[in-house]
């Protein structure tokens, strides 16, 4: 097995329960790499323990079992190495958007001269779209336009990994399509890593080379990394026309709506599990038995 | 608003959007005369009914020292004692007159320097008038105050910031903070006039007593504020400052001060208006100079006057409390980063 960029092996997040009661086991045997310049979604149902494998990844929780390595290094803490965009936004609200990110710079270096410092945020705000407002305090700024200015801030640390925590989560579709694609011209000019949430099979098709699908939790598991051989760039509106579009968008609401039970650590047996890593699916190679056309609409359903 | 009902008939036609046109416009109208009448029309009735009933009411108190005094008698009053500070403040003027020419003459008769310098240091010994009661009364709470926020706040933040030291003050906190100022009065005045012991003393004892109660009474709503915004610090922001490996200081200067900015001013505006209501009370209880002792001293002195006199001493205190929670105010609004804050 050759090492990955990040290599996740055999996490665990498990809560001692009340009393002398057996603990509760949120996740376990999570294992799987990220490699360099990859973009990677993880998708499951809530109380899978996706942000808690997010916040140990980035430092800020710890695992019960197991272990994250990073460059040869395992993550002990958080490090400016590893960016973080939250769900909702987390800017400083006393701060105008500018000021937001020369924050961050600031902190990731703070040897830099404070015109080095504005130039460098400058150039990430423009990256995100956004300029004229760098003046404004984020209560002034719409949930998209914070969304960016998040999004802004984690890019110009300039992390080696990137983790998002359902970044679109909390907006309107409309203003989610149009910050994805911004994400996605972000992405190819900066081939930045990233590992992100997402409840949004669309969202992960458009987004991710590989998709991570997580099992219900309790003793949820990584059960499958489904590949996205859709060739980049991307766009929203012709992606959907991509043949293979539907055959990985099928396999993932199948997995999610029927399977994610049946996968789940309480029925471990019926899916024997190779390996420490999850099952590599790439859903253009399977047969289409089970994207047949019935199945198709109960899924979309 | 019927010029704009006109103009979109015109270019509508619409009798529908007319009506729309006519409902908005009256009820926008209709607003600024229900604000009008909320801003300045009740608050001006309700004060005149205030004075009526207080003027009627007033007249059926007989006291020792005559009927109990209605908004005229208090009028005259405050009139009377704005004088009375008006002819202080020339006598004065003519005291160091009088010492400036006497000064002059020494001079001319070849006086040596020193005993000139010690003529010179003579001050004016006039009896305190109202205003410099109300004078002495803002320096002492201003005093009080500044000295318990300066304790209140970083203790606070400390409190907030660590469970062990909120648990280790939690109890001595919730123990002080019921007991009432006055208590603490007599233990101060016997601390200071045994500690603060100097020939040339900077502060006099009286001013230290007054300012040092206020400050007792001003610690706790700072304190427990302080650490209650403190430690409700949004657990996003603490991450991020933990996603950014920023230091103890760092942290505590650009993440947790500012976002409890207005939970510190909650307490501060809390601890202001209660030490200001102490302050009155002690300056009466230990005969300190201020607004207290104006109070008592008129009380003790029992003229017909005396009543109307504590009457406006009682009004002015009220109008001193309210300015200063306005000036907190104000700067609540000034330092606050929440815009959208209601602040009453």
């Amino acid at each position: 097995m050759t090492s990955h960029f990040v290599e996740v092996e055999g996490l665990a997040k498990r809560f001692p329960a009340p009393g002398k009661g057996e603990a509760l086991t949120v996740f376990e045997n999570a294992s799987f790499g990220i490699d360099k310049g990859e973009f990677v979604c993880i998708i499951g149902h809530s109380g899978c323990g996706k942000s808690t494998i997010l916040n140990i990844l980035a430092g800020l929780d710890q695992a019960s079992e197991g272990v994250v390595v990073m460059n040869g290094k395992e993550v002990a803490g958080p490090s400016l190495e590893r960016g973080v965009v939250f769900q909702n936004y987390s800017l400083l609200p006393w701060r105008s958007t500018l000021r937001n990110i020369t924050f961050a710079v600031q902190a990731r270096w703070p040897r830099w001269s404070r015109d080095k410092v504005i130039e460098h945020s400058l150039r990430f705000l423009e990256l995100v779209g956004l300029q004229g407002v760098e003046q404004r305090k984020p209560s002034q700024l719409s949930g998209g336009m914070r969304q960016r200015v998040s999004i802004a801030r984690a890019f110009a640390t300039q992390p080696q990994l990137l983790l998002m925590d359902e970044p679109f989560g909390a907006l309107d579709a409309l203003t989610r399509g149009m910050i994805q694609e911004e994400l996605i011209r972000i992405w190819e000019e900066t081939h930045q890593t990233v590992f992100m949430i997402t409840h949004d099979v669309d969202e992960a098709i458009l987004l991710a080379d590989r998709i991570l699908l997580m099992t219900n939790g309790p003793q949820a598991r990584v059960a499958e990394s489904v590949q996205v051989a859709i060739p980049r760039p991307r766009q929203r509106t012709d992606i959907i026309h991509h043949p293979d579009y539907y055959r990985i968008r099928n396999h993932l609401v199948i997995s999610l709506v029927n399977r994610s039970k049946e996968l789940s650590g309480s029925a471990v047996g019926s899916e024997p599990q190779v390996g420490k890593y999850p099952r590599v699916v790439d859903p253009t190679r399977e047969p289409a038995a089970d994207t047949d056309r019935t199945t198709c609409r109960q899924a979309a359903i | 608003m019927n010029i704009l009902a006109i103009r979109s008939r015109k270019t509508f036609d619409l009798p529908l959007k007319d009506r729309l046109f006519d409902r908005l416009s009256a009820q926008s109208t209709g607003k600024t005369v229900v604000r009008l009448v909320h801003s300045l029309v009740i608050p001006v009735l309700a004060l005149a009914i205030f004075m009526g009933l207080w003027s009627v009411g007033a007249r059926q108190v007989e006291t020792s020292l005559g009927v109990f005094p209605g908004p005229v008698a208090v009028m005259q009053q405050a009139g009377a004692l704005w004088e009375e500070y008006q002819s202080e403040q020339a006598r004065k003027a003519d005291f160091y007159q009088r010492l400036e020419t006497r000064v002059d003459k020494a001079r001319a008769a070849g006086m040596p320097e020193e005993r000139i310098e010690r003529m010179r240091s003579r001050d004016y010994t006039g009896h305190p008038t109202f205003i410099s009661q109300v004078v002495t009364s803002l320096g002492t709470v201003a005093s009080g105050f500044i000295l318990a926020s300066i304790i209140a706040i970083p203790l606070g933040i400390l409190i907030g910031l660590s469970n062990t030291l909120y648990e280790a003050f939690n109890p001595i906190i919730q123990l002080f903070k019921p007991v009432s100022p006055l208590a603490w009065l007599p233990l101060v005045t016997m601390v200071v006039s045994s500690l603060y012991v100097s020939q040339d003393p900077m502060f006099s004892k009286s001013f230290l007593n007054s300012a040092l109660t206020v400050t007792l009474c001003c610690l706790w709503p700072t304190i427990i504020n302080t650490a209650v915004g403190v430690s409700g610090v949004s657990r996003d922001l603490i991450n991020v400052s933990r996603v950014l490996r920023l230091n103890w200081f760092t942290k505590t200067t650009r993440i947790v001060l500012p976002s409890s900015t207005p939970m510190i001013f909650t307490g501060l505006r809390l601890s202001l208006g209660i030490g200001w209501m102490v302050l009155i009370a002690a300056e009466m209880l230990a005969q300190n100079p201020g607004l207290g002792k104006f109070v008592w001293d008129e009380f003790q002195n029992g003229s017909s006057e005396s009543l109307s006199r504590i009457m406006v001493a009682v009004l002015v205190i009220g109008l001193v409390g309210f300015m200063l929670d306005r000036l907190m105010l104000m700067l609540q609004r000034a330092v606050s980063w929440d815009k959208s804050l209601v602040l009453r």
